[in-house]
């Protein structure tokens, strides 16, 4: 795979609506024939992205290439992609045969091969009884068949998928799914998909783009994605998992929940804090306490249909979650071992909040576009830029946000065992992180209060 | 009768006073002779006699005219106002709406007054213009209308299957504002085929149309013959709307 060409380059794409950043400087290479998936939460940009390529939207910044061509400015028409649209966008007034026809039609192709191929693609989409029928009578998969057949007719050289499946019930998007992924390897033509269900990419990509809030958080296969995590953000949205706060000793010794594991990990340094992943599945649970490495009590059990699901509470007061095949009582203790290579050692994006900041008086100092308290300094002059850091445990979120001194909303929360590890959206669109043991859930508004002492000003470094 | 159905019994009265009742006496009137007796004779007075069926054709020819005039005009004025990139103010909407407002025999004779100022000559031209400008508001809005509400991924699905910004007009959005267009269709071509005001203050009475010749005829105490000639337009105000009926069921849910 890695002598074929490149038919999408995208470089250094950026784009914002106001001042909401929705791409921010985004690269990704896609292979002649691969089937590569944007997946990402709503609002990650990930449509944006695909809309751009198909030639609705432009970015601000930054050139898209198909087959070394720049398209950047090229009018939708003229590219060499199709689209199927999220909601089908089938036209109303024109039956099955002349939906599909439509770009055949426009391109001048002639009538009896017009014929053969919408023949052709509608027996591909197992569609061949309903060329005369009117697309509003369809049902929603039927409608999304005769979307794929209008778009690959016209043999594009790449596909784009908007969400092709999220209008589906369950059992019919399973099915659709191992029909999208026979059709690609017939067709052998590229499939660029935007999902959100985190599922359906591993199951049909070969490549997946990991996205949030405009940024790429990982590239990689379905297999490395699930199994190598790069970053927290991506341990958690794809499938489930336990993520904890970590200590690299040394080379291949991390210290997590209290104790330390043999891993596989090397290169971080020592002492280094770092943030584990360790998937449910992989935390072999036992009657056996003596041989295990650690222990827990059972606190929750439930029946899941293959596996049962518990919650434990560890000797050293951790949570964590297992799946197993077997059922263990709540309130049984338990060993638990977890094996060098099922234990996934991720560097931190940041350990400690740090921003760029103004003295405004000898106790009031602005980061974050507000003013904050702190404590007595005379190091300083008013006017002066400084450097400013507050530990994620010295946030102080309130219910109320009129009463905090900013007011941000929970973008993102992410369970590290012991305590939530927050990140909040202030008003002005800027980050902040916090732990706490708090509960909140995402979309919450808060105010946020930072203790005078908590407020560490030192000397910017340039 | 339950209780929630008693709240359709004003509409119920209104509905047999004023639309039923007028019906059966036009028809009552249309087959009886000035004695009361039953006759056809009111209508083949009409179609024997030439002035009546010329005004009759004339009258049609005024509607058709007027209403292609208002679809080429007011197509591209709803095509203009639904488009957010063309038409960011909601003002100018209300501006191409604002006439509706007015009492259209004051319009009219405005209009007529501005014809004679500038010392047009009355007739078939002016006749148009005032029409046109009476009806051109019920043109636009149906038409404005649904092409503001279409589903602009429609468009976005044609230029990505390769039509031009022009295929894409003719090819999806025109067909699919069909149903705007017939609507105005029925809202200008209807009334301007009964119209006798306009027709009356813009040509000084030099043109009569069919809803004249129908108010003289009742005016003039010529009950039967007037009632027979309503029912004639009445026949064809059916006809076209049939035309926007069958459009609908095939169009129905569509947009």
């Amino acid at each position: 795979m890695n002598n074929r060409e490149n038919i999408i380059e995208i470089k250094n794409v950026s784009k914002s609506f106001g001042d909401k950043c929705i791409l921010n400087n985004v690269s990704i290479s896609v292979k002649q024939g691969e089937f590569l998936t944007l997946l990402g939460p709503s609002g990650c940009g990930k449509t944006t992205l695909l809309r751009m390529i198909a030639g609705f939207g432009s970015p601000d910044s930054g050139e898209i290439l198909i087959n070394g061509t720049d398209i950047t400015d090229m009018p939708p028409h003229e590219r060499p992609v199709n689209t199927v649209f999220q909601r089908y966008a089938l036209f109303p007034h024109l039956d099955v045969y002349e939906n599909i026809a439509f770009g055949l039609k426009l391109h001048k192709v002639p009538e009896d091969e017009i014929d053969k191929r919408v023949r052709k693609v509608l027996k591909m989409v197992s569609m061949t009884d309903y060329e005369d029928r009117d697309v509003e009578s369809l049902s929603g998969g039927q409608q999304q068949r005769v979307a794929i057949a209008r778009a690959i007719v016209n043999q594009p050289k790449v596909l784009l998928l908007d969400e092709p499946l999220s209008a589906l019930d369950l059992k019919m998007r399973k099915d659709m799914q191992i029909e999208l992924k026979e059709m690609h390897r017939k067709l052998g033509i590229t499939f660029i998909y935007v999902t959100h269900d985190q599922e359906e990419a591993l199951t049909l990509s070969d490549t997946i783009v990991v996205l949030d809030n405009g940024d790429i958080k990982q590239i990689g296969t379905p297999t490395d994605i699930y199994n190598e995590p790069q970053n927290a953000f991506v341990a958690d949205f794809i499938g489930e998992s336990n993520i904890l706060n970590g200590k690299m000793i040394k080379d291949k010794l991390v210290e997590f929940a209290g104790h330390e594991f043999e891993c596989v990990d090397e290169g971080f340094g020592e002492n280094v804090d770092v943030d584990v992943v360790v998937r449910p599945e992989d935390i072999y649970i036992t009657n056996k306490v003596e041989s295990a490495q650690f222990t827990a009590k059972v606190k929750s059990c439930t029946f899941k249909g293959v596996h049962y699901e518990m919650f434990v509470d560890t000797d050293k007061g951790y949570e964590l979650m297992i799946q197993d095949y077997n059922a263990f009582e709540p309130d049984t203790e338990v060993g638990l071992i977890i094996r060098p290579a099922d234990i996934q050692v991720m560097h931190k994006e940041r350990s400690v909040n740090t921003y760029e900041g103004e003295i405004i008086s000898e106790n009031k100092v602005k980061f974050l576009n507000a003013e904050w308290e702190c404590e007595p300094q005379t190091e300083f002059e008013p006017g002066q830029k400084v450097n400013v850091s507050v530990n994620f445990s010295n946030v102080d979120l309130i219910d109320h946000p009129e009463d905090g001194t900013l007011e941000g909303e929970v973008y993102f929360l992410l369970y590290k065992g012991n305590h939530y590890h927050l990140t909040v959206m202030t008003d002005h669109r800027e980050y902040i992180w916090v732990d706490t043991n708090d509960i909140w859930d995402k979309g919450d508004l808060v105010g946020i209060n930072i203790a005078p002492k908590d407020i560490k000003i030192t000397k910017l470094d340039d | 009768m339950t209780k929630r159905s008693t709240w359709a019994l004003p509409y119920a009265i209104f509905l047999v006073l004023f639309v039923a009742l007028p019906l059966i006496l036009i028809m009552f009137y249309a087959f009886r002779d000035a004695g009361g007796d039953f006759t056809f004779g009111n209508f083949v007075k009409f179609f024997t006699d030439k002035d009546a069926i010329e005004t009759f054709a004339l009258s049609l020819e005024v509607a058709i005219e007027n209403t292609g005039i208002c679809i080429l005009l007011g197509y591209p004025a709803a095509w203009i106002l639904a488009n957010k990139k063309l038409n960011k103010s909601a003002v100018t909407i209300v501006l191409f709406i604002m006439p509706m407002w007015i009492n259209a025999l004051m319009r009219t004779l405005a209009t007529a007054e501005l014809f004679n100022v500038l010392g047009f000559q009355l007739g078939k031209g002016t006749l148009l213009a005032g029409m046109v400008y009476d009806y051109l508001p019920f043109m636009i809005y149906p038409i404005y209308n649904i092409l503001e509400k279409m589903d602009k991924s429609y468009a976005e699905a044609a230029s990505d299957l390769g039509a031009t910004p022009w295929q894409v007009f003719w090819k999806v959005q025109v067909p699919l504002s069909m149903p705007g267009v017939i609507s105005g269709i029925m809202m200008v071509f209807m009334p301007t085929v009964s119209t006798f005001a306009i027709s009356e203050f813009l040509t000084n009475n030099k043109i009569k149309l069919f809803g004249t010749i129908i108010q003289e005829n009742i005016n003039s105490g010529m009950w039967n013959y007037g009632a027979a000639l309503s029912l004639v337009m009445l026949v064809i105000i059916g006809i076209t709307s049939l035309l926007q009926d069958s459009k609908k069921n095939l169009n129905e849910g569509r947009v």
